[in-house]
């Protein structure tokens, strides 16, 4: 099992990833992605129980459903420096005749995708639904999923929030990633959610905090605590607090980079900032 | 000219919960969502039978939809129950996504279609939904035609790889077709042998079109009446073998004429034979309250309109 040191240095290194995809088409989503580079290094590295060859089945082994794709440049970087496409086949993020679409699909077929996502609100549902299918098969895996905060306005996720609660689907880890931003500004301005942990309360589920969610011993804690609070009942909830285009200085604490790419000078200046700890692409 | 029997009136959604029951005995893969309408969509012996396997969602199509689509990893078969109007409209982006476009093994089947569904007005008569449900890349479009057939098409669609929109509705109708038939997804049904005029009719207007067959039979009218039940993927063929003989045709369906049955035989048509058409079906407008049989003859979907239908198309010869 990786160490922290080496958790860290994949995470740089899928910050490059990040950067020098979207950079090189001049289109895709560095904010959200930058943000949740720890998260996903963890939950691919360490975290999940998950097999090296992929099977759309996913059956004895954990499950992962991006729900705000438009987050698919961390993914995508972080399945194939998990093994599951060549590393190479970044080259072709965004571009014609690419698995790497713009948002992530099955319809290419790249491994590692389970259901296309990109229109928001739909993973809660699509996961509940592996969820329930897990527990037929008493296939005692978990199943995980990531949503973002502004992606909660959709009201698709209060019917599966719901559901999950009045059916006990204990085997669901659902991760909030909690920036506070969205295209249009903060969630405060654009509209006002409230406190997320208190409406998953009301609606019956257990909350875990990881306030430092940009944190690789922090998230792995608290996802070790939110693994041990399953199967008593209740559906997890993880309010991962991120800072949107972390790790890239002028890129931090704003919405602005949610869906635009660095020009050539700013892609250096980024880089700078993020060594090249397992060689690019 | 070859005639058919109604061996009495039942619903066409009696025929998908007697092909769920079936189903549930069957195959241990089938799973059942149903948002609410459990008793409306018949689908209360599989509930009983299979409780592990029935899922209630409450109010919450597009919940139910994406569900559905998570349920077939792990290789479920779901099967989604509501009325055609919340099964479509209401949660197209669902199905688009979810369910087509990562193209998930899910069962939409939908009930109360179309004016039949009667008295509770437009807000639930979808007359839209096969136009959408076609767009949809690798979506199977069926629209059965009485309870014996609804039953073999919902056992066939489960073992069918894809996503399926099965439509069917609310009222008893003639039950015609033979029992523990064979249903073959995109294979049209001849009933009857005719020389001068086509008529392809879908759903409940495949028995009114052999009640006009008859009529047109005794003014000495010989009419071919082609059972289209699969709209997606459309039996071509069938539709141009029978023009080739007839020149002209007549589609039936209940359904708006804009993105329906009708326009798909009318592509076919352009592309390789243009072929005189008239339209039975609804002209770009929503229903309203009324009996269902109030409604088909106020909004001409019925067999005297097929009649009529037919006698003005054979004019355009």
């Amino acid at each position: 099992m990786p160490n922290t040191q080496e958790l860290q240095d994949l995470t740089t290194q899928v910050r490059r990833d990040i950067l020098r995809m979207v950079h090189k088409v001049n289109s895709g989503h560095p904010g959200g992605s930058l943000g949740c580079a720890e998260f996903f290094v963890a939950l691919y590295q360490q975290i999940m129980d998950r097999k090296d060859d992929f099977h759309m089945d996913g059956i004895g082994e954990d499950l992962f459903f991006l729900s705000n794709g438009h987050i698919s440049p961390v993914f995508y970087s972080v399945l194939a420096r998990s093994g599951y496409f060549p590393v190479d086949e970044l080259n072709t993020f965004r571009l014609i005749d690419s698995r790497l679409q713009g948002h992530p699909t099955t319809h290419e077929g790249l491994p590692g995708v389970r259901v296309a996502s990109g229109s928001l609100g739909q993973g809660f549902s699509v996961a509940i639904g592996a969820a329930e299918t897990k527990k037929l098969n008493k296939d005692n895996h978990l199943v995980y999923s990531l949503h973002g905060d502004g992606e909660l306005q959709e009201g698709q996720n209060w019917e599966g929030i719901m559901y999950a609660a009045a059916n006990k689907v204990d085997n669901l880890i659902a991760t909030i990633d909690l920036n506070g931003q969205q295209i249009d500004g903060s969630t405060d301005d654009v509209l006002a959610m409230g406190s997320v942990k208190a409406k998953f309360e009301a609606f019956g589920w257990t909350v875990v905090d990881i306030d430092q969610g940009n944190d690789i011993d922090a998230i792995l804690a608290g996802m070790a605590t939110a693994k041990s609070l399953t199967g008593q009942g209740k559906p997890i909830c993880v309010l991962l607090r991120t800072v949107m285009g972390n790790g890239v200085d002028f890129m931090m604490h704003t919405h602005a980079w949610h869906g635009k790419a660095p020009n050539d000078e700013q892609l250096e200046i980024g880089l700078a900032q993020n060594a090249e700890t397992l060689g690019d692409y | 000219m070859k005639t058919y029997t109604n061996t009495g009136n039942k619903d066409t959604r009696s025929g998908f919960g007697a092909g769920l029951t079936e189903l549930g005995k069957t195959n241990q893969n089938v799973v059942a969502l149903c948002a609410d309408l459990t008793g409306s969509l018949k689908m209360g012996d599989f509930k009983a039978n299979h409780p592990e396997r029935f899922f209630q969602v409450g109010i919450a199509e597009a919940n139910m939809i994406g569900m559905a689509a998570g349920m077939t990893i792990g290789g479920k078969i779901p099967f989604t129950g509501t009325f055609a109007n919340f099964s479509t409209g209401r949660v197209y982006d669902q199905i688009r996504q979810s369910v087509a476009y990562s193209d998930k093994n899910v069962k939409i089947c939908a009930s109360h279609a179309g004016l039949t569904l009667g008295e509770d007005g437009a807000t639930h008569q979808i007359l839209e939904d096969i136009g959408l449900m076609k767009m949809l890349p690798g979506m199977t479009v069926i629209n059965t035609c009485d309870y014996n057939q609804t039953k073999a098409a919902t056992i066939a669609i489960a073992e069918h790889h894809g996503p399926v929109y099965l439509r069917f509705g609310r009222p008893k109708v003639a039950n015609f077709t033979p029992e523990n038939q064979t249903f073959e997804i995109g294979k049209a049904v001849h009933l009857t042998k005719g020389q001068d005029v086509t008529i392809v009719a879908t759903g409940h207007l495949v028995w009114e079109a052999l009640e006009a067959a008859k009529s047109l039979h005794d003014k000495g009218i010989s009419a071919e009446v082609i059972n289209i039940h699969t709209i997606k993927p459309l039996d071509s063929k069938a539709i141009l073998d029978s023009v080739t003989k007839t020149g002209c045709i007549v589609t039936a369906e209940e359904h708006n004429f804009l993105g329906g049955l009708g326009e798909s035989v009318s592509r076919v048509l352009a592309q390789h034979q243009p072929t005189p058409q008239e339209y039975v079906a609804t002209h770009d407008t929503f229903g309203e309250s009324g009996t269902p049989a109030q409604l088909m003859e106020k909004y001409g979907l019925n067999a005297d309109a097929i009649e009529n239908a037919a006698e003005k198309v054979m004019r355009r010869k």
